[in-house]
């Protein structure tokens, strides 16, 4: 599946990144060839700019988060970039705890990011710092819960079944 | 400000009052956009000064569906955020899980999903045509472009039963072999296309309406095309040449001759070329596709991923029990997340899958063409006159369903 393998030599990048930056690259993977990075939210802005401006890291593809609610920190939040001229691609990694999850806003290296900051903070409820507009964009402003959050339940309705007992359960708890 | 005396005012451009900004709702249902967008423009009489595209309205939540369903129910949900090309999103879905958990595809399952995925290209850019031709005016268009792209939901019809939401790939090949006859009756669309394409071009390509209304409207260099994250006909019409299947082949596309049309001023008219060029790249492809239609499996034989065949199961207990659990919990993928990514008539179209172990994606985020090329609207509108908004909204060509998932 030679598709997915990188063109570039993904170590010596890390490489790179890990002797400019010390502590703020906290670790790296290379999983079926994307390679991912993790880094100190402190250093995140730091490490963008120096993968835009020398590395050639100039087009974002999309920005999101994931949920690990046992994990702490609990989130995690991705940004992946390409190079157009390399054909390389890097994925951004950083965590966010509770209560108030925050990281830094890449908009300032990356103008498309600003959508997708929105998407994630509307969905995950994670505050991007420095970002210039931020208010929710897929759901309406007076939404309140964050959708895409592993305690923010879907199909929230259990079936009730025959030999279970229905007293003292309010028709609304059925539906949960 | 209420002048009561205007006879004593003095005259003069340097001397005329301020005009305020209107604020003009376009949307959620106007017929332009295309789905249900609504656009706030703020407006110095004729001319837009700033816009704010307010999404959503079609969001139906299909990220925190994928968690609830297993690979395979997953592929339903695909195919129903870009309703206009249901096919790529298919196999953009199957290729991440794939890519997650290590299958190979047989090249007849490949050549299927490719010919699937032109033929999604070409009906895609027919509805294009004839919907941005209504836009600005040229009705009859619209009529041509729906008869020609029924020719290919046709197809869709007669491979996998449905016209639309075909839903035909499994993760490791496809659901079905061909029809017996579907590759005569390709072949009779790949014939008739090129001379119903030469109509449409002749009726605007050299139509002196349509290039005024479409030439230096809406123009977006190559570097701010690529900071404001657009991909597909908008970022080549600009002059970047990039095209998925061009750098990163996949499902075979490094074995087809065909070109990346690239145009070189980033307007309304370019995007216009880009797309009418891209469908006569598409039946080139097709055409190679259905000379070279590789022999053999159309879904792998790896049982832990795909179903045995019927006639397996009165034989072999092994094929049942690989029946049962298929059906009822599906497979599982390793720990792990991958980034995957197909060329959509749209642009970049990228599914990010996380994995934690189970039979389910952990989490399922969709990178839609849609939602970053509508994100260049605000900087393509600025100082263009209301009606050019249309134009440009047009040549976008963003699908809503695909932007607000």
């Amino acid at each position: 599946m030679n598709r997915w393998s990188s063109a570039l030599p993904d170590d010596a990048l890390v490489q790179r990144i890990g002797d400019r930056f010390g502590a703020g690259l906290q670790e790296s993977s290379d999983f079926r060839g994307d390679l991912s990075v993790v880094l100190e939210p402190g250093a995140l802005v730091e490490v963008a700019n120096y993968l835009k401006s020398e590395e050639g890291f100039d087009y974002l593809l999309y920005a999101t988060a994931v949920d690990w609610p046992a994990r702490e920190p609990r989130f995690t939040v991705v940004w992946e970039v390409r190079s157009l001229a390399n054909k390389t691609r890097i994925r951004i990694k950083t965590t966010a705890g509770m209560p108030d999850p925050h990281v830094p806003s890449l908009t300032s290296v990356w103008p498309a990011a600003d959508w997708h900051e929105r998407e994630t903070w509307d969905l995950f409820g994670i505050t991007f710092d420095g970002h210039p507009d931020l208010r929710r964009i897929l759901m309406p402003q007076s939404w309140e819960g964050f959708p895409l959050r592993k305690d923010y339940v879907s199909f929230g309705e259990p079936v009730i079944f025959s030999d279970q007992k229905l007293e003292g359960l309010e028709p609304d708890a059925i539906r949960g | 400000m209420v002048k009561t005396d205007i006879a004593q005012e003095p005259i003069g451009p340097e001397h005329e009052p301020e005009t305020e900004w209107m604020e003009l709702n376009m949307g959620p249902h106007h017929p332009s956009t295309h789905g249900v967008l609504r656009v706030r423009l703020k407006l110095d009489g004729e001319i837009v000064r700033d816009a704010d595209a307010d999404i959503g309205y079609l969001h139906t939540g299909f990220e925190k569906s994928f968690e609830d369903k297993t690979y395979t129910q997953g592929i339903t949900f695909s195919d129903r955020m870009d309703y206009l090309a249901p096919p790529i999103n298919n196999v953009g879905f199957v290729s991440a899980v794939e890519k997650l958990i290590g299958v190979e595809v047989p090249p007849r399952a490949q050549a299927i999903r490719v010919i699937m995925m032109e033929l999604a290209r070409v009906a895609s850019h027919e509805l294009w045509l004839g919907t941005t031709g209504l836009d600005l005016g040229v009705y009859s268009g619209f009529f041509y472009a729906w008869r020609d792209r029924d020719l290919a939901l046709d197809l869709n019809e007669a491979y996998s039963g449905v016209r639309m939401m075909t839903s035909f790939t499994r993760v490791g090949g496809v659901a079905w072999d061909l029809p017996d006859g579907w590759l005569d009756q390709l072949q009779r669309f790949i014939d008739v296309m090129p001379g119903r394409l030469d109509d449409f071009e002749s009726m605007l390509t050299d139509n002196p309406i349509w290039h005024q209304r479409l030439e230096g409207v809406g123009v977006i260099s190559a570097a701010e095309a690529i900071d404001a994250g657009v991909t597909g006909p908008v970022l080549r019409a600009s002059g970047v040449n990039y095209d998925v299947r061009k750098a990163f082949p996949y499902c075979g596309y490094e074995n087809y001759d065909f070109e990346v049309p690239v145009g070189t001023n980033g307007d309304c008219y370019d995007r216009y070329r880009m797309r009418v060029a891209e469908m006569r790249q598409s039946l080139r492809i097709l055409q190679q596709a259905v000379d070279n239609l590789p022999s053999g499996p159309w879904i792998t034989g790896d049982r832990k991923v795909a179903l045995p065949p019927r006639s397996e199961l009165s034989k072999s207990m092994e094929a049942v029990i690989h029946q049962f659990r298929l059906v009822s919990e599906g497979f599982k993928g390793p720990v792990g997340d991958v980034y995957a990514f197909v060329e959509s008539p749209r642009g970049e179209l990228g599914f990010y899958l996380v994995s934690d172990g189970t039979n389910k994606p952990y989490r399922m985020k969709v990178r839609p063409p849609s939602f970053c090329n509508l994100q260049a609207l605000k900087k393509l509108v600025q100082g263009v006159l209301v009606a050019d908004v249309i134009a440009i909204m047009g040549s976008l060509d963003f699908i809503l369903g695909d932007c607000d998932r």
